[in-house]
């Protein structure tokens, strides 16, 4: 039984969200509230939220920790305090070994910089000494695949070729312990390959990583244990297999109408969004053989040039299976003050399974409305759901039998 | 990939590594002590992000260096202006324009570093929030990109100097202690602003007017001995009183250094010890508030 190179000791961590805690707090706000405060006023309104409640875990030496679960559940705060980038409100985290933070590709790369200044900045930002990343630097640029554009600034790249560049440094930090947070997500298919590939190698390499991804094929295919964390607490932890299975099972928390405050300054304001079968009634549980329609109220309250709608559908796995733009079909949009219904209707193309819909309202310069994941709903049929189907087109087959085996064999045998 | 484990290792987990002991993230409470040691892991970090700086801010810049020699040569030709001719301000006795130019070099060096460590953190907000390292290192990184700048108005001092018939004697060696007072009372002033900064967007605005505020407390155009002799001391508490003095002391031979000069020097050790105290305290928290 190897020893453990990750403890994470009854961990939480509050994050306290109010005026003078703001991002963008001025010392005014502070003198106000504390003025308040002293005036027996109502106090400036700090709210707390609890990123990590009280989560004990351990990653053996060598081994690979999942961590799956929604937005905002928690997984990047427990990858700040393994790394110590933040402290927790309360109990221990512990490492052996040096902790190398992959918690966003290309920390510090400065656009003025060549390709090879941020090679060597970037890695010093990772933790790596000029030494190291000099013995490394062929390696580095080889698997970049820019190394004809070294001595060009990065402002030049294009923006593969600035994540190709940075993923590369990333991958040669020679460090015990990797936190990789979604890191995969950049690049072409090809590259995205490599990387997971060079993620795979990690592990047997001996080195212990844990993994933050929405991504549950690669966590299925990295990581040997996972844990699922939901708002903050230790929902599932183990096998990944198990986790995965859990976290899929409880995504069917359904939702078929979800309304929404009005928000009286925005200039555009979501106010509903339903689902419907063919009837028109609100419904979850759908017919996979037949259409069902997304439905989105919203309310305009300035003209908008362009403004335009988007429903997009994922799977539960994360495949985002539709995203139907209003652009698309109706080029000449106007965004003129008022309340507006849109819909759509999706035809009998996903096969029986999980999925959630999520919705976007914004112009080429503004996004309004941001809502992944308002409406979750199964599609059911007939046939059973096979695992990863996401498309059913019953397609055609042609099947020909152009050369078999005679029956008259079978009577030469007997 | 471990070729040669161990060799390259640069930062305290040195030590850990060898003995395999754990490296806890626990609530921190009160006052931490001060990692010299963790900082000194940390010093190449600080020659990259002050290269960075030093590249980023020259590259597309047309007139490059000789932006450093135009901008000291044509404060003091204002300073000299408004100083001098119309305000008959005296120099020690030493000729008005070198006596200007090394008061407005430090000054320049010391305005312009405590400008960019109060803004370090803020200017590195991804580095803050995804990468682990000794916060320290952010600021410190800001003190070298000005010493440039410093070290080319120097040189056009030393021309200057024989041209206004003025030779510096032995107490030229003292320069560098100057230089090192210039860079404890930037850093000590920068780790303030800069945590305030941190919470707090306003500073970028306060820092302008105190800036002009401590000019003119501080003898860059006119010499310390205007001030009046039983406001000496207090005068002294400016710790750049006593960097600038003593500077033109060390090329100069004048003023002659005083008991003020160590009012000066526990002012700046004050100064920095406040600073690295608050940040210290508070650069745990760092990440979640920036």
């Amino acid at each position: 039984m190897p020893r453990n190179a990750i403890e994470i000791d009854h961990v939480s961590k509050r994050y306290l969200l109010g005026e003078h805690h703001g991002a963008h707090g001025t010392l005014r706000d502070t003198l106000t509230a504390g003025a308040r405060r002293m005036l027996g006023r109502d106090p400036a309104r700090v709210e707390e939220v609890w990123s990590l409640r009280d989560v004990t875990l351990a990653v053996p030496e060598g081994q690979a920790l999942g961590v799956i679960g929604r937005n905002g559940a928690g997984k990047s705060t427990l990858l700040k305090v393994v790394t110590r980038i933040t402290e927790p409100t309360s109990g221990i985290a512990r490492t052996r070994g040096r902790v190398g933070s992959l918690l966003e590709v290309g920390t510090g790369f400065h656009p003025e910089l060549t390709g090879r200044e941020n090679v060597y900045l970037n890695g010093a930002i990772l933790g790596m000494s000029r030494r190291e990343i000099g013995r490394r630097f062929d390696d580095i640029a080889e698997f970049s695949g820019v190394q004809r554009f070294l001595e060009t600034p990065v402002k030049r790249y294009s923006s593969g070729m600035y994540l190709r560049l940075a993923f590369a440094v990333a991958a040669h930090l020679d460090s015990e312990i990797m936190a990789i947070d979604e890191v995969l997500a950049v690049g072409d298919a090809e590259f995205q390959r490599k990387c997971l590939g060079k993620m795979g190698a990690l592990e047997s390499e001996g080195r212990t990583v844990v993994f933050v991804s929405h991504n549950l094929d690669a966590i299925a295919r990295l990581c040997g244990t996972a844990v699922w964390l939901e708002r903050g607490r230790v929902e599932a932890y183990g096998p990944t297999g198990e986790v995965i299975t859990a976290y899929l099972a409880a995504g069917i928390t359904r939702a078929a109408e979800v309304e929404f405050a009005d928000q009286p300054t925005e200039a555009v304001a979501l106010r509903s969004a339903t689902l419907r079968d063919p009837a028109g009634k609100p419904a979850v549980m759908l017919d996979r053989d037949r259409p069902f329609t997304i439905e989105a109220r919203f309310t305009v309250r300035e003209p908008v040039p362009g403004l335009d709608i988007t429903v997009f559908v994922e799977s539960l796995r994360g495949a985002r299976v539709l995203d139907e733009a209003w652009s698309e079909t109706a080029p000449d949009l106007r965004g003129s003050p008022g309340d507006y219904v849109a819909r759509i209707t999706v035809p009998p193309l996903l096969a029986v399974g999980d999925y959630a819909a999520g919705l976007w309202i914004g112009s080429a310069y503004e996004t309004y409305v941001y809502e992944e994941d308002v409406l979750r709903f199964r599609l059911e049929g007939g046939t059973k759901g096979r695992a990863d189907r996401v498309l059913q087109l019953g397609l055609a087959w042609d099947v020909e039998r152009v050369h078999g085996a005679e029956p008259v064999a079978a009577e030469q045998i007997g | 990939m471990h070729d040669s484990p161990g060799t390259a290792l640069p930062y305290e987990e040195v030590a850990a590594e060898a003995t395999g002991e754990w490296i806890e993230n626990r609530p921190s409470s009160g006052a931490r002590a001060l990692r010299l040691g963790e900082l000194w892991s940390y010093r190449e970090l600080v020659l990259f992000l002050a290269l960075r700086d030093i590249k980023a801010r020259y590259k597309q810049a047309l007139f490059g260096l000789l932006w450093s020699v135009v901008q000291p040569v044509a404060g003091v030709v204002v300073l000299t202006l408004v100083f001098r001719r119309l305000a008959g301000v005296p120099s020690d006795g030493t000729p008005y324009p070198v006596f200007a130019l090394l008061g407005f070099l430090l000054w320049s060096y010391f305005a312009g570093s405590l400008g960019n460590a109060s803004a370090s953190l803020v200017a590195n907000v991804s580095l803050v929030t995804k990468v682990y390292f000794a916060r320290l290192v952010t600021p410190i990184a800001a003190l070298v990109p000005g010493l440039i700048h410093l070290a080319i108005g120097l040189v056009v001092l030393a021309v200057l100097m024989p041209f206004y018939d003025v030779a510096p004697g032995w107490e030229a060696v003292f320069l560098p202690v100057c230089l090192i007072g210039a860079m404890v009372v930037a850093l000590g002033a920068g780790l303030l602003l800069a945590t305030l900064n941190v919470k707090y967007r306003d500073v970028g605005q306060v820092l302008g007017f105190l800036t002009q505020l401590w000019f003119l407390a501080t003898p860059v155009a006119y010499p310390s001995s205007l001030v009046a002799e039983e406001w000496r001391w207090a005068y002294a508490l400016n710790p750049m009183t006593g960097v600038i003095d003593l500077a033109r002391w060390s090329l100069f031979g004048r003023p002659e250094p005083g008991g003020y000069l160590a009012v000066s020097a526990l002012s700046a050790l004050v100064f920095l010890a406040a600073g690295l105290l608050y940040f210290q305290r508070t650069e745990r928290q760092f990440a979640d508030v920036i």
